[in-house]
């Protein structure tokens, strides 16, 4: 499903990654309270690289991995993130590694959807209607500092999924 | 052809659209499987609490020396000054203290004399660090590194200095979850400690910034509460062991219905900088006895 052994692991090691640094280190380095979301940033680009499966399967483990610590209810989280992959995966025809505005606007939109969904499944469900304040406060800062901190990290992404295709195509030349 | 057909020689793959039904079939499952029950909850938090805790903690604290480290630079010289004040200060508390004991000691008699009970003055509380927070901007739990293993429990009271910080409410053998008490779903009863009115503090996202919180439902027909008065955790509550110290009120208004009062809280606790916490090893239901 994620294609080969290598790719398996590399993939559970960065979400694991991304994650520990998400909740750990980021949560120094705020920015008047607000944190980037790593793992909007790991579901879309995947989404996009590698297609709907890879980006559906990615966003339901980072989802899950959400829920499992912080969420009272588990799966939620796993939903909206596996949406936001499986949708980033219908990109993947119009990708090419060279291009750099595809991805920024992609990861852009997803994490105002991933903040958009949130605040009504969490927020207007409860009778929370102010979204103008939680758009300026919450969703439009995050989405800032996300793309932010994209600028590092996708090209850190797009090279470990370059490397990996490369070793993927000399095992798979040698096989033939 | 069709999608899903096998053919001959050839892997059998799962075509993307069936795979994002079955996971959202599961994830639906799921979320009403947990939100109305929580069996659960327990096994997935304790695989991911064995998987994940200890590289936060490990990570956690690499961060924390790095910033207490930068801290300590950027502080020094004030530190040197402030000693100075300090030094004084502990001279002017010594007397006060002295002064206090003596208070104490005839309190102590007199509530003998009354037949109470000094039961919120010593507590068993137990120190945790804090290892991780919420991985988004909406709510404000967060990890501890102690659980179950520490005998820890669910509901138990988490204070940080001399206020209240929220309580937990998930835990696993090595570390738990606490919900503090500005998190935008929490409510707390409180009660004025002056005039013992009761009251409802809520946690609200909105007023998160300005560093207050939110309170409603005060009865005080008398106008006794004023701005700077002391809440305290109510008598009444289920979860909260009495007294312990909310916050201070910043401002007061009468609600449209001329019945109740609402306004804004100070919090005791600073939750910006929050580290080290004291987890009460006891709950509210086993002190009474």
């Amino acid at each position: 499903m994620f294609g080969g052994m290598k790719r398996f692991f590399v993939s559970v090691l960065l979400i694991i990654l991304c994650f520990l640094l998400q909740t750990t280190v980021f949560q120094w380095l705020d920015f008047g309270g607000i944190v980037p979301n790593l793992m909007i940033v790991l579901t879309a680009s995947f989404g996009f690289m590698r297609g709907e499966k890879t980006g559906l399967l990615f966003g339901f483990f980072c989802g899950l991995l959400i829920d499992i610590f912080f969420a009272n209810v588990l799966g939620l989280n796993a939903m909206i993130y596996m949406y936001i992959g499986y949708a980033n995966g219908k990109f993947n025809r119009i990708f090419y590694p060279e291009e750099i505005k595809l991805p920024l606007v992609l990861i852009l939109i997803s994490d105002f959807c991933y903040g958009l969904l949130y605040y009504i499944t969490l927020f207007l469900m409860r009778g929370r209607f102010q979204f103008g304040f939680y758009f300026m406060n919450i969703i439009l800062p995050e989405m800032v500092y996300t793309i932010l901190v994209t600028l590092l990290l996708y090209p850190l992404v797009l090279w470990l999924n370059k490397k990996l295709e490369e070793s993927e195509q000399r095992s798979a030349r040698k096989f033939v | 052809m069709s999608p899903i057909v096998k053919k001959k020689g050839e892997k059998f793959t799962l075509p993307g659209k069936y795979l994002l039904f079955i996971l959202t079939l599961l994830c639906t499952g799921l979320i009403v499987l947990t939100f109305s029950t929580d069996f659960l909850s327990a096994p997935a938090s304790a695989v991911g609490g064995f998987l994940i805790t200890p590289l936060q903690n490990g990570v956690s604290k690499a961060g924390a020396w790095l910033n207490t480290r930068s801290e300590e630079l950027v502080q020094i010289r004030s530190l040197i000054s402030e000693n100075e004040e300090l030094k004084a200060q502990i001279d002017e508390l010594t007397m006060e203290n002295i002064r206090l004991q003596q208070d104490r000691y005839e309190l102590t008699n007199l509530r003998e004399l009354y037949d109470l009970d000094a039961q919120y003055d010593e507590y068993e509380k137990v120190g945790a660090r804090i290892i991780a927070k919420d991985s988004g901007n909406w709510f404000h739990s967060f990890v501890i590194n102690k659980g179950s293993n520490d005998g820890l429990m669910i509901d138990m009271n988490v204070m940080a200095g001399s206020g209240l910080v929220g309580r937990i409410v998930d835990v696993g053998p090595t570390w738990s979850k606490v919900m503090s008490i500005i998190d935008d779903n929490s409510n707390t009863s409180g009660m004025i400690l002056s005039t013992s009115d009761n009251l409802i503090v809520c946690g609200d996202l909105e007023l998160y910034a300005e560093g207050v919180i939110r309170f409603e439902k005060l009865i005080d027909s008398a106008d006794r509460v004023v701005e700077g008065d002391k809440i305290v955790t109510s008598n009444v509550s289920d979860k909260y062991l009495p007294g312990i110290l909310i916050g201070y009120i910043s401002k007061v208004n009468v609600d449209s219905n001329n019945l109740t009062k609402s306004g804004l809280i100070t919090p005791a606790v600073d939750f910006e900088h929050l580290e080290e916490v004291l987890v009460i090893t006891e709950l509210k239901q086993t002190t009474e006895d």
